[in-house]
């Protein structure tokens, strides 16, 4: 059986510890003795209904406040799975104890009351759910009982919460309307919103898939103790990530010595024939190495990262001092303590709007970014890509206290290290290129990149069509039409075809890109590659006719904000390598021009 | 060399067992690697002999690195002090014992009285002596979220200060499995490596691993009196109250501590199998069925645990 893990947000109010308790209520995982102290303290407080919350409130500060001060713990199972439940608290001030329970947590379950809507809280939890890497969010939108069920306020929330979304770094974001006081859709679908097509609560939890979300491609093994005996020599430790067998090449870092695994342990001495992400195993080595705790094992052609300097996000937890640059902390990171200073505080972070904001200290609850300077080089990958080599704590060295949880972004001093490929670019048997079309929406770039891409497969030469809307489902999706998002997109884009066009194949991309600079910056990604613009020159009047998807009205009627053509800009490229006008033929005609082009490049 | 795979090759899942496991075979790595004198509590009970039988998986093929605590009330079950000592015996450990009398000898704490006194609030005194004397400064126990509310709220790295005491409001945030065993001479941490396990995990384990234990947690005839609505072992340290009158019953216990306090169930499980399936379908906690000193106050404790209980 699987177990999940799972951290509970939401505001005050909003009926968190209630669907706790409904959840264990409903899956029996609440014992009779529990409910009767339940009972009886609720009795006591002159409550005339057992306040579910109380099961999970354990503190005497607590239950004297009635609010959820520390993360609690609750555990319950159903035939599918193992649930963990890091129950945290709601309030601002306790906003610490919420990124604590998340840190582990494979999913999220986000309250909202469905009265009022999505609050600042809400994008708040959201938002540190992303942060700290938790690709499944839920966001139960609670108290439907109190408004009629209504289909309508569900779906206003829920497209409010996934405009505030498509900001995040979230893969997996579902909603369900539940009641936790009475049960709809919790545990069992609810009969009183037949609107509703998903599945309940639960049963979305003992679904969802998970174990795709760690890595188990960068193979990771921080040493943290060493076992010796007569003729045994043993590295002790938790994979952080990817997989190790017996007969792997691995390098110990920082040494960069290179051996063999000559076998893997599990506790207790079971012979592993390999071990994985999560796993304490000990690993015995083909060479005498003498490696200490804060090694690292990885892949001879993937390492992890080694810098002196990091960009990181931090969440500050002290209430007692505030993060100033200069400062120096214990920096707790795998399996090695080193001391690191705050070179710099580039922002903090407004967690509800998301924008930055110039600061000269970070208080309680404050998140921001800095650069970190080590004394000893750390080993990691950034936070994104590995959450177990890409965490940090930040310790107070005089009183003991954790002041800070950080995520690496990258490194600074050092950047990513090119590995030589075995292959060169003369040895592969075709050559590559980018053709980067732009133009209006309508105006017909998407027909001529069929058509080219068609001809030039027909002709032997590797071709694929990068079309900008299609890159938006997948790629890029998640990106808006803002000039940040659409530089971002083009830049996306602009990579994917130097790759393409690297490995021997004319790529396509078919976008409007309406800005020179975001066009200009392609060309230089494409680097010494050939990179041809064509510019599709239709009128915006032809467009408009053509208006294919029904988006130019949508943009005329004020539906559809920041349109390119009609209420947002697009700068005509001043010197573009073919340029292509209505008059100039068919699709097949013009893909014909290009294709010429192309010939005398090569 | 003889192969076996734990885990399908291609899906890369851990079991849930197999991941609390792990969890804890890091805490005592992580413990043994960057404290100077840590110890494990045991008393015998099956949460202090799972918690041995992982830290001494964690270790192999080297010995335990650190010595194990007992802190003896005086009134234990004999079958738990007979099994504590084949145990030690057997693994060829290291066992220091700290005793309540002692303490009670000294005058450092008095005995309470009456039917219905019990040692075991007395003995956070000879813990905290213990963690002194032996300048410890790390103590693993077996306690569970589980288990209680106030435990619900524990970190698996629990900070102490000089007297022993936790601070519910103070406590470190604790994440990812980067723990934070900072403390000054004469603080301590008390670590809990099987935080997250529950009572039935624990059988589950136990079943697996084919680990022993006193026979007082499997089905067995007994002497037992009616009391506060628990079942009590009419042992020698237990004074009858007016009315009450020993009967032979078929019990098992769910949890063993100071027999004046520690109830049992009645039951017929006499296998680790059948005690799975008991525990999966029971319906009140280990705690509820069988402390009575838990009863004692809504924050009892929360309250024992502020003074340095675990």
């Amino acid at each position: 059986m699987q177990l999940l893990r799972i951290a509970t947000a939401g505001s005050v109010d909003d009926g968190k510890s209630t669907l706790i308790g409904r959840l264990l209520f409903d899956s029996k995982a609440i014992f009779t003795d529990q409910l009767a102290a339940v009972e009886r303290a609720s009795r006591e407080r002159g409550e005339d209904y057992p306040d579910l919350a109380l099961l999970t409130d354990g503190l005497r500060a607590e239950r004297e406040q009635g609010i959820t001060i520390d993360v609690a713990h609750r555990y319950f199972a159903t035939p599918q799975r193992k649930f963990i439940i890091a129950d945290t608290p709601g309030h601002l001030q306790y906003t610490r104890n919420m990124v604590t329970g998340a840190s582990t947590a494979d999913l999220a379950l986000i309250l909202v009351d469905a009265r009022k809507g999505v609050l600042e809280q809400s994008r708040r939890h959201a938002f540190l759910a992303s942060l700290l890497g938790i690709g499944h969010l839920v966001v139960c939108v609670n108290k439907m009982d109190l408004v009629g069920w209504s289909r309508e306020r569900f779906d206003e929330i829920r497209e409010d919460f996934r405009r505030f979304a498509m900001k995040l770094d979230v893969a997996d974001l579902t909603f369900v309307p539940l009641s936790a006081l009475h049960g709809d859709n919790v545990v069992h679908r609810s009969a009183s919103m037949p609107w509703y097509e998903g599945t309940s609560l639960l049963h979305q939890l003992e679904e969802v898939h998970v174990a795709s979300d760690r890595n188990l491609i960068d193979a990771r093994f921080p040493v943290q103790y060493v076992l010796r005996r007569p003729d045994f020599r043993g590295y002790a430790g938790t994979i952080a990530g990817g997989v190790f067998k017996p007969g792997d090449e691995v390098v110990a870092l920082p040494s960069g010595i290179t051996s063999r695994v000559r076998a893997v342990w599990g506790p207790g001495g079971t012979p592993l024939a390999e071990a994985f992400t999560g796993q304490a195993v000990t690993v015995e080595l083909a060479d005498d190495l003498d490696l200490g705790r804060g090694a690292m094992l990885c892949r001879p052609g993937n390492r992890a990262e080694s810098a002196r300097e990091v960009d990181a996000l931090v969440c500050w937890f002290s209430s007692r001092a505030s993060l100033t640059p200069g400062a120096s902390y214990a920096v707790r990171h795998t399996t090695t303590e080193t001391k690191g200073t705050v070179e710099r505080l580039e922002y903090r972070l407004d967690v509800t709007t998301l924008h930055r904001e110039a600061a000269d200290s970070l208080a309680l609850n404050d998140i921001g970014r800095i650069r970190l300077r080590t004394r000893a080089p750390l080993l990691f990958d950034p936070y994104r890509r590995n959450r177990a080599t890409g965490g940090f704590l930040l310790v107070d060295e005089h009183t003991g206290d954790t002041v800070a949880a950080g995520m690496i972004t990258g490194s600074v001093a050092s950047p990513v290290v090119w590995h030589t490929a075995a292959v060169r670019r003369e040895d592969r048997p075709t050559r590559g290129a980018t053709v980067w079309l732009t133009g209006l929406s309508a105006s017909g770039k998407s027909s001529v990149a069929v058509e080219l891409e068609r001809r030039l497969v027909a002709a032997g030469r590797p071709a694929y069509l990068l079309d900008g809307d299609n890159l938006r489902h997948g790629l890029n999706a998640g990106l808006g039409f803002s000039p940040e998002d659409r530089a971002e997109n083009v830049r996306r884009v602009a990579e994917v075809a130097r790759l393409f066009a690297d490995a021997g194949v004319v790529a396509i991309a078919s976008l409007i890109s309406p800005y020179a600079t975001d066009r200009a910056s392609a060309r230089a990604i494409s680097g010494d590659l050939p990179f041809v613009e064509v510019f599709v020159d239709t009128p915006l009047e032809v467009c408009e006719a053509r208006d294919p998807k029904g988006m130019y009205a949508k943009a005329r009627a004020g539906e559809i904000k920041g349109f390119t053509g009609i209420d947002a800009p697009y700068e005509r490229p001043a010197s573009p390598d073919l340029v292509l006008h209505p008059a100039d033929g068919d699709p097949a005609t013009m893909a014909a021009a290009i294709q010429t082009l192309l010939d005398d490049l090569a | 060399m003889f192969y076996f795979f734990p885990v399908s090759v291609t899906s890369y899942e851990l079991s849930h067992l197999a991941a609390l496991e792990a969890e804890a075979v890091h805490v005592f790595r992580e413990v043994a690697a960057t404290f100077e004198r840590p110890v494990l509590l045991f008393s015998g009970g099956k949460d202090s002999v799972v918690m041995l039988h992982a830290a001494a998986k964690a270790f192999w093929p080297a010995p335990l690195p650190f010595p194990m605590l007992h802190v003896d009330t005086g009134h234990n079950f004999d079958e738990v002090l007979r099994f504590r000592d084949e145990t030690v015996a057997a693994l060829g450990l290291r066992l220091e014992v700290a005793s309540v009398q002692d303490d009670l000898d000294a005058g450092r704490v008095v005995e309470e009285t009456g039917p219905r006194a019990s040692r075991n609030r007395l003995q956070t005194v000879t813990l905290l002596r213990a963690i002194r004397e032996g300048g410890f400064d790390a103590v693993f126990g077996g306690a569970r979220r589980d288990e209680e509310k106030a435990r619900a709220k524990e970190r698996v790295f629990s900070f102490r200060d000089e007297h022993g005491q936790w601070d519910p409001r103070a406590q470190r945030p604790e994440l990812w499995n980067l723990y934070n065993g900072r403390h000054r001479r004469g603080e301590h941490i008390r670590v809990f490596p099987l935080s997250n396990w529950t009572e039935l995990d624990i059988w589950q384990y136990i079943r697996d691993e084919r680990i022993a234990l006193p026979p007082l947690y499997y089905a067995h005839r007994r002497s037992v009196v009616q009391r506060d609505g628990m079942l009590l072992a009419a042992t020698r340290f237990l004074s009858l109250v007016d009315g009450e009158t020993p009967y032979e019953a078929t019990v098992r216990f769910r949890t063993v501590g100071d027999a004046t306090c520690t109830g049992c169930v009645e039951s017929s499980a006499a296998t680790p199998s059948e005690v799975v399936a008991e525990v999966a379908a029971t319906r009140v906690t280990e705690r509820g069925a069988t402390r009575a000193d838990d009863r004692i106050s809504e924050a009892g404790m929360e309250d024992r645990k502020r003074e340095g209980y675990f």
